[in-house]
C-alpha cells in the first residue's frame, strides 16, 4: 500500500467513507485528489467521512486536498468530517483552521452517527 | 556561531523527493537532542520549502535541481532550501497567509515555515531561482539562546 492511499472507500447512502494512511503530502496529493473526486463525482456524495487515524503526516498539500473536497461539497449541503486524527495531524488541522470549519470525531461510529 | 556538522543534499524537482527531504533533514536533526513534536515541526517545514521549489520555484518541471543544506549548530538547526526556478516576484505578497496562486493550495506553506522555525529569510530574484532559509533553536541551549 503506498503512502497516502485510501486503502477503503465505503459507501453508505450519501455518505462516503475514506480510510487514510501513511504521509499526506505533494507526493500522494494529486492521485488522492483525482481518486477522492471520481467517487464524489459518480456517487453523489454529500458527506465525505474522512478517517485519519492511519495518517501519520500532513503539510499543506495535503490539507489542499482536504479543503478542496470541502469546497466542492458545501455549496450542497454536504460536509467533510475528520475522524480520529493523531496528535501530530491533528495540530496542522488546527493551526490551519480547518478544524474550526469541518466537525470532527473520535471514531467512525460517532461521525456516522451525527450524518444517518 | 559555527556549524558543528554540515550536510548537502540535491535531488531532481519531483513531488515523491519531499518525503525523502523531510526525513533525511529529520534523521540528521536528530544529532540534536530534538523533542518529537521539534522533529514533527521541522519535517512540516521542509515540506514546505521543498514543496515551493518544486510547485512555485520549477512549476512541476521534474528535471531540475532542488538544493538542500542543513546545518547542526550547538544552539539549534539551520535549513537552507534552493532552487534555480522562476523566482518570487513579490516576497511579502507571497508570504501573506491564505495567499495562494493555485486555489487547490491552502496558501499556508510560509506560515508553517515561519511558525515552525525561530528565524525565516526568503531571499528571490525573478528568473533566476529563491533561498529559504529557517533557523530553529533546539534543546536547552536553543531555549538560552531563543530567550537572549
Amino acid at each position: 500500500m503506498l503512502a497516502g492511499d485510501a486503502d477503503r472507500y465505503r459507501t453508505k447512502m450519501d455518505a462516503l467513507l475514506v480510510r487514510l494512511s501513511g504521509d499526506l503530502d505533494l507526493g500522494v496529493a494529486d492521485k488522492l485528489r483525482i481518486t477522492l473526486d471520481e467517487h464524489l463525482n459518480t456517487k453523489k456524495i454529500k458527506y465525505l467521512i474522512m478517517n485519519l487515524s492511519r495518517v501519520t503526516f500532513v503539510d499543506s498539500s495535503g490539507l489542499g486536498v482536504i479543503l478542496g473536497r470541502y469546497k466542492k461539497l458545501t455549496p450542497f449541503g454536504g460536509k467533510v468530517i475528520l475522524v480520529g486524527a493523531q496528535p501530530q495531524v491533528k495540530r496542522i488541522l488546527e493551526l490551519s483552521g480547518l478544524m474550526q470549519i469541518m466537525e470532527s470525531y473520535l471514531d467512525e461510529a460517532n461521525a456516522l452517527a451525527k450524518i444517518v | 556561531m559555527k556549524a558543528v556538522n554540515c550536510c548537502s543534499i540535491e535531488f531532481h524537482s519531483i513531488a515523491e523527493n519531499v518525503s525523502f527531504a523531510r526525513v533525511a533533514v529529520a534523521a540528521f536533526a536528530s544529532q540534536l537532542d530534538c523533542t518529537l513534536p521539534e522533529l514533527e515541526e521541522i519535517k512540516v517545514a521542509v515540506s514546505e520549502a521543498v514543496g515551493n521549489a518544486i510547485i512555485h520555484g520549477y512549476r512541476k518541471q521534474t528535471d531540475k535541481t532542488v538544493r538542500l543544506t542543513v546545518k547542526i549548530y550547538k544552539e539549534g538547526l539551520e535549513i537552507i532550501v534552493e532552487d534555480s526556478g522562476q523566482g518570487i516576484d513579490d516576497i511579502d505578497l507571497a508570504m501573506q497567509p491564505a495567499y495562494s496562486t493555485d486555489p487547490e493550495r491552502m496558501g499556508l506553506g510560509f506560515v508553517f515555515m515561519q511558525s515552525f522555525s525561530d528565524r525565516l529569510r526568503v531571499e528571490s530574484t525573478p528568473g533566476l531561482g529563491t533561498t529559504v532559509t529557517m533557523f530553529k533553536h533546539i534543546g536547552i541551549r536553543g531555549a538560552k539562546a531563543r530567550a537572549n
